[in-house]
């Protein structure tokens, strides 16, 4: 056919149905928000959408989350490995067992060798295999883990370099691909970082699917791994789709381009809904602060304004505003989570109660409390910062708080966020706006809370340092049983909370919309999902 | 023209040097951090510190610009920080994409400008010239994003006619001059075609009338030449500034369609161009531009070539 009949069919063609329509038996089409497919080399970027879905569906990492339950926190469950636990006499060595049988999709086995050869990938500088893209993306997330060591073939000693109770949460953001799958590429590839190029256009993990096709910044494509050691998944097809812009992505999902698609905008809902889409969303691992400074002339240092602007924000005319994609945040979990405790400082809307905290600061009608607030007008994670900082700035004008914004792109607020409120880049900010994942308790409490974290060490950028916080992280840290150290837990968020270490503000709540041909999906507590369950029909 | 096409090539080189300088300047006067390309927000002092040695950028930033234009004189873009992709192998990709778009785009542009513009200058004051005149002020005016939006709402989500994202049904890997990919190119190319369309429309409607005025086309109407004869005299006269106009255009196509290329998820140099921004993911940044900016010098060389052909009075010394 020429080109110009094919315009001219264009122009005149009766109403014609999309092909993708029909041909989805099976195959699950997913429109991601992110702006390429993320990494597939075994340690995913994007943030924890990448992990999503480029890590938990093609690889599997020593520990993971239970995904079966919408009702409750994740636990945290044995993936490859079986059992773990610290060694009675150095409590910076754990020996892990790991599970048998397990073959990777090249069909290499999975042992002790994989693990030490993985550990070694991110942490050892000497190792052939050592990747520094892979660095950023893992050492950071667990930070106490320095090596690994082969004790049988199925059991490994994980050392770290201070004990830390942490490392089997931080153990699920390290997965495991095929040292044997890795060779062979590097035997044809001239270099290292060759071979991992041509590693995650066809990588080989454990995981319940395999790729078959990739196409960078457009797709990738995956087939069931009939072979998987936890159960073949139902699905015979997951095809990836990056989609950034919002509106793109429901269009495609209204026009039968996919058959999911994350974070719909909230405008979007109501005509989803009325096409037959089936929304789906749960309170995620995720809230979304302001974060206070605690040193030079922040306002903020002073216990009393935090939890006056605590008690002055209306979160339910927030939600509302948000058209219902957003739990009211009253710390950094909630009630019913393992490390909720219970705080004395009931975090609730009492304008009434502000204005009292308020005027004891030495702040009223007269003095009115003015800060500034660095925020951005979009980023990963950061819900719908310009409407929700605007509606805060609104709300909190209402006891007489005047709140100015500097506003910056996503990318300068966490670059700014590494180096801290007495640093320049703050620019006299008093507090910070960055969305934050409570998945692990380093990353939801320590690093905050921890002296020895003050910025530029971690993302402690409002300086806070108490040593009677110091020395509740000691004490969860070294607490190796699960139950000790939830409670040293739940008794180190309980003290953040009355001290109002943050203007707690909205929990995401992860929404996605999908077709009602999409079946049996679950959408826990958590940042990730489990694939194996759902189907299509 | 042997030597005026050597200095022209010669001109193109301190122009490419300048863009790499410029964009890279740009890149790090910009806030922000291009290694938050490749470590988390959260990353710790320490973890960011090593990668930023691996990756070269702890460098004084002289010696970072001149090791990446050493490796660009040796044909290497680099790899992106982001990815670890040679740069130029995603950037080939997107050339050919949004070669693709711009072309298909142009074409139908540029006859739709030439059609309603050469009607609109012959009948000046009609109602057929100011139907002309309106579509042409509407083109240069709506915002082509919106219209993206627009007509992905009606042809995609209401209709269901036409898909409303991607390069094809196994995306743009496996192009080609099929009904099942060119049905992922009507929506995008309908959209960037309007703002070609109008500024064609309005130069050729000028040029045409203005040729119209002229005593020699009196003189061929009084020679009793037929209009059709009259007409080709008409499009030679206007062609060789008609033609400038639609180089220019085409150029800008290439490089100015980031919105249009988000809002379809078409993956050419501005959908690529987008993502590298916001990750501040420099090398695609500087080996985009770059090639980007070496087409336009090109396409305005081959411009300049044309009109010097079609009309020799335009010497080039």
């Amino acid at each position: 056919m020429t080109l110009k009949r094919l315009l001219l069919a264009a122009a005149f063609a009766a109403p014609l149905t999309l092909p993708g329509v029909a041909s989805s038996q099976g195959t699950l089409r997913i429109g991601m928000t992110a702006a390429d497919i993320p990494l597939t080399h075994g340690q995913p970027d994007q943030g924890f959408e990448g992990n999503r879905f480029t890590g938990f569906p093609l690889f599997d990492p020593l520990t993971a989350w239970d995904l079966s339950r919408p009702d409750r926190p994740t636990p945290l469950v044995p993936s490859l490995a079986l059992s773990w636990e610290v060694d009675a006499a150095n409590k910076t060595r754990w020996i892990v067992k790991l599970r048998p049988g397990v073959k990777f999709h090249d069909g290499s086995d999975f042992n002790a060798d994989a693990v030490v050869w993985n550990v070694r990938k991110v942490l050892d500088r000497d190792a052939p295999q050592y990747d520094p893209r892979q660095v950023g993306l893992t050492a950071t997330r667990m930070p106490a883990l320095r090596r690994a060591e082969k004790v049988d073939d199925l059991t490994v000693a994980l050392f770290t370099a201070e004990p830390d109770s942490f490392l089997p949460i931080n153990l699920t953001n390290l997965f495991m691909v095929s040292p044997t799958h890795w060779q062979k590429l590097r035997d044809a590839a001239p270099t290292a970082e060759a071979a991992w190029n041509a590693f995650a256009a066809n990588p080989s993990g454990t995981g319940p699917f395999k790729m078959v096709r990739f196409v960078p910044r457009e797709r990738a494509e995956y087939v069931k791994n009939e072979a998987y050691w936890g159960g073949a998944p139902k699905l015979d097809r997951v095809i990836l789709l990056p989609i950034p812009e919002a509106n793109a992505r429901t269009a495609a999902l209204l026009s039968g381009q996919v058959d999911w698609i994350e974070a719909p905008s909230p405008d979007s809902v109501p005509q989803l809904k009325q096409r037959g889409m089936v929304i789906t969303q749960n309170v995620q691992p995720h809230f979304w602060p302001w974060q206070p400074c605690f040193v030079g002339d922040s306002p903020l240092k002073d216990v009393r304004v935090r939890r006056a602007i605590n008690l002055a924000i209306d979160r339910d005319g927030m939600k509302q505003l948000l058209g219902g994609f957003m739990e009211p945040a009253t710390g950094t979990v909630e009630q019913g989570h393992p490390w909720w405790g219970n705080p004395t400082f009931k975090i609730r809307t009492d304008k009434a109660e502000a204005r009292k905290l308020l005027a004891e600061a030495g702040y009223g009608p007269g003095k009115p409390l003015k800060f500034k607030v660095q925020i951005s007008a979009s980023g990963s994670g950061q819900m719908q910062p310009l409407q929700m900082n605007e509606y805060l700035q609104q709300d909190l004008k209402q006891v007489g708080v005047e709140v100015e914004f500097d506003v910056v792109d996503w990318n300068t607020l966490f670059t700014n966020w590494r180096q801290g409120c007495a640093s320049p880049a703050a620019r006299g900010a008093a507090a910070t706006n960055v969305s934050i994942s409570t998945m692990d308790p380093f990353f939801a409490l320590v690093r905050f809370y921890d002296s020895k974290m003050a910025a530029p060490v971690s993302n402690n950028w409002g300086m806070f340092s108490d040593p009677r916080f110091d020395a509740m992280i000691a004490e969860a840290r070294n607490s190796f049983e699960p139950a000790a150290r939830d409670a040293a837990l739940s008794k180190l968020h309980a003290a953040g909370v009355d001290e109002a270490l943050f203007i707690w503000v909205a929990h995401d709540v992860s929404p996605r919309a999908m077709s009602a041909k999409v079946k049996g999906f679950v959408q826990p507590q958590s940042w990730f999902v489990d694939l194996k369950t759902v189907s299509i029909q | 023209m042997l030597l005026y096409l050597l200095r022209r090539i010669v001109y193109a080189i301190p122009i490419a040097v300048a863009v790499g300088f410029v964009c890279f300047m740009l890149v790090q006067i910009a806030p922000g951090d291009p290694i938050n390309a490749i470590v988390p927000p959260d990353a710790p002092a320490d973890v960011v510190e090593q990668v930023r040695k691996d990756y070269g950028l702890d460098k004084p930033l002289p010696i970072q610009f001149g090791l990446w234009l050493w490796k660009v004189c040796h044909g290497d873009l680099g790899r992106s920080l982001a990815t670890g992709r040679p740069v130029w192998s995603d950037l080939s990709s997107a050339i050919g994409n949004t070669l693709t778009l711009a072309v298909c785009a142009s074409l139908l542009g540029f006859a739709l400008g030439c059609l309603l513009g050469g009607i609109a200058g012959t009948f000046r004051g009609s109602f057929a010239d100011r139907i002309a005149t309106t579509l042409a002020v509407a083109g240069v005016s709506v915002p082509h994003y919106w219209l993206g939006m627009v007509l992905v709402v009606i042809f995609s989500v209401q209709l269901n006619w036409l898909p409303a994202m991607g390069a094809g049904p196994g995306g743009s890997a496996d192009w080609s001059w099929d009904w099942e990919h060119i049905r992922h190119l009507i929506l995008p190319m309908v959209t960037l075609s309007v703002i070609p369309m109008g500024i064609v429309t309005r130069t050729v409607r000028g040029l045409v009338a203005e040729i119209m005025n002229q005593e020699f086309i009196t003189a061929l109407r009084a020679k009793g030449l037929s209009t059709w004869t009259i007409f080709l005299h008409v499009v030679k006269n206007a062609a060789p500034n008609a033609l400038a106009v639609m180089g220019l255009q085409l150029g800008y196509l290439m490089g100015g369609s980031i919105l249009v290329e988000t809002v379809f998820s078409w993956p050419g140099t501005g959908l690529l161009l987008n993502s590298a921004i916001f990750q501040r993911d420099l090398p695609v940044l500087q080996g985009t531009i770059l090639v980007l900016a070496m087409f336009f010098v090109t396409l305005n060389l081959i411009v300049d070539l044309v009109q010097t052909t079609l009309d020799p009075r335009i010497k080039r010394a």
